[in-house]
């Protein structure tokens, strides 16, 4: 019995990782209909900017943060300014087909630069640390991914629902031309919502690189789980995004539990049965 | 009839022309107003009203040259830029932000900083029903109150010059009078403003002249007091009077 509260109680965890690929996806699709195929090699750039900062400044993974955050901020306004924003329009085609240009040039780009070979973050002692809860063992790294998970979350509603950059976020979302009436220049408010989305990636890039090894092919599977996260919590819900996540997470731990073979199936299955029985996900964005 | 003549208008429009695609909507308007004018701009259907305002706004882009604010060309800005210059649009069918607050949707008006008579104390003044439903959802407003919202969120920018379109459409007589009502008190800082109306009267009523348009054209302009309603019944539908 413990073994399966245990596979459910790290699921959970396991989706505070899932939430993070997924939160910058929601964003961006919130604010400017743009679905990202790039997000998830986005995300593996996010954890080489890591390993280059740790190897080049030989300092800890948590602590490039403070470099890789502003540095992905960065790529992603220039991103939106230069490319993405050109692509907008009434048509979805063309930003689908774009960020999927840009995912294989990221992936290439990355396969040059740091060859095919597994890399990993070191965080030291941290990886492999647990504390004892009441018969379960529970790793503290993640732990700290799901409370990441939870303040960066926390963080993006603050920020939608009490901040003036929100206020326009949602008003861009809403009605682009009467929000450019107000003073909005568009272009720049995309481009500050994808800055805060590849932020955000920064971090999920980092908690993936110290929990596990990855590759320049790997950002395809993240943009799956992240999908299906923002798909089974409900497409501009912030907070759904998190539950979406902790059910694929723990969909997957349970699945492993069966089988080891059946984690992926195990999650996809999960969020198929979602789709199935609640198109619009379990808890979409409340209309005011 | 026939323009009159102005030594410095706060708005000058040269020759505008506007287009949708390969429809030209407006054919060489030209405009001269002076601060502190309430223009009524009047015309059927399809005349061309809404698009002079969003030419006026930028929302549509034109030669730079054809719209001139305070001796700048403005006419090729886009409109947040417009909107920094000092013009504000009450958009037609009022185009609130549903996701927003009451209070959110004033407050965002404020975005581009501008001081002067106007703030969220003055506006909850003007509208003190707003004040009540500040933290409403905007969409659950009635029609008139959405209206206000509307007015009001133009206000919070403190332009010198505001365009109504068409403010009392798809509401009650006795919200229409009161937002007219209420107009006096906003023009009367100094404000300029240009009134789009299909109601002639309303907006005869509170303008000191009047442009009319029709197919894209100025077929009437004239000081309100100068103008007979043959006048503008030939120049509204495009009959010999």
């Amino acid at each position: 019995m413990i073994e399966w509260i245990n596979a459910v109680v790290q699921g959970i965890l396991l989706g505070g990782l899932y939430a993070l690929f997924a939160a910058g996806l929601s964003l961006i699709f919130g604010v400017m209909r743009l679905v990202n195929i790039a997000h998830g090699d986005l995300i593996i750039l996010a954890a080489y900017l890591g390993l280059s900062t740790t190897m080049l400044l030989g300092v800890h993974p948590f602590v490039a943060l403070l470099i890789v955050m502003p540095a992905m901020a960065g790529i992603g306004y220039i991103l939106q300014r230069g490319l993405l924003n050109k692509t907008l329009g009434s048509d979805i085609l063309p930003p689908l087909l774009v960020t999927f240009g840009l995912s294989v040039i990221v992936q290439n780009a990355l396969l040059e630069g740091y060859t095919a070979d597994p890399q990993k973050l070191n965080a030291g002692a941290i990886e492999t640390a647990s504390i004892a809860v009441g018969g379960l063992s529970l790793g503290v790294l993640p732990l700290l991914t799901f409370g990441m998970a939870i303040v960066v979350i926390a963080g993006l509603q603050w920020i939608f629902y009490s901040t003036a950059l929100g206020r326009g976020f949602r008003a861009v979302s809403d009605n682009q031309d009467i929000a450019q009436l107000m003073g909005l220049n568009k272009a720049h408010i995309y481009g500050l919502a994808m800055a805060l989305a590849l932020a955000v990636t920064a971090i999920a890039g980092i908690l993936l690189g110290v929990r596990t090894s990855f590759d320049p092919a790997i950002g395809g599977g993240r943009l799956i789980f992240g999908f299906e996260a923002v798909i089974i919590g409900g497409l501009g819900n912030i907070w759904g995004t998190l539950a979406g996540g902790v059910i694929l997470g723990v969909a997957q731990t349970i699945g492993a539990k069966i089988d080891p073979g059946w984690q992926v199936l195990a999650g996809h299955i999960a969020f198929l049965v979602v789709l199935a029985v609640r198109p619009n996900g379990l808890f979409p964005r409340v209309e005011h | 009839m026939g323009s009159i003549p102005m030594s410095d208008p706060l708005l000058k429009l040269s020759g505008l022309d506007a287009h949708y695609g390969d429809f030209q909507a407006l054919f060489g308007l030209d405009m001269e107003i002076a601060t502190g004018e309430v223009i009524a701009i009047i015309g059927a259907n399809g005349a061309g009203k809404t698009t002079l305002m969003r030419s006026i706004s930028g929302l549509l882009s034109n030669e730079a040259t054809q719209v001139t604010f305070k001796g700048q060309t403005i006419g090729a800005l886009r409109a947040d830029q417009v909107a920094y210059a000092g013009i504000a649009l009450v958009p037609e069918g009022r185009q609130l932000f549903p996701s927003l607050s009451v209070e959110e949707n004033l407050r965002l008006g404020s975005t581009v900083g501008r001081t002067g008579p106007w703030s969220l104390d003055t506006v909850y003044d003007l509208f003190p029903i707003l004040k009540e439903r500040r933290n409403q959802p905007s969409t659950s407003l009635s029609g008139g109150q959405q209206q206000m919202v509307a007015i009001g969120r133009a206000l919070m920018s403190n332009p010198e010059l505001i365009l109504f379109d068409e403010i009392s459409l798809g509401l009650a007589p006795v919200t229409i009078k009161s937002i007219y009502d209420a107009l006096p008190n906003i023009i009367s800082g100094g404000m300029t403003a240009l009134i789009v109306e299909q109601d002639i009267t309303k907006a005869l009523a509170v303008s000191s002249r009047v442009y009319c348009l029709q197919e894209g054209r100025v077929s009437l302009t004239g000081r309100v007091e100068d103008i007979t309603r043959d006048q503008i019944t030939a120049a509204y539908f495009g009959v010999d009077a």
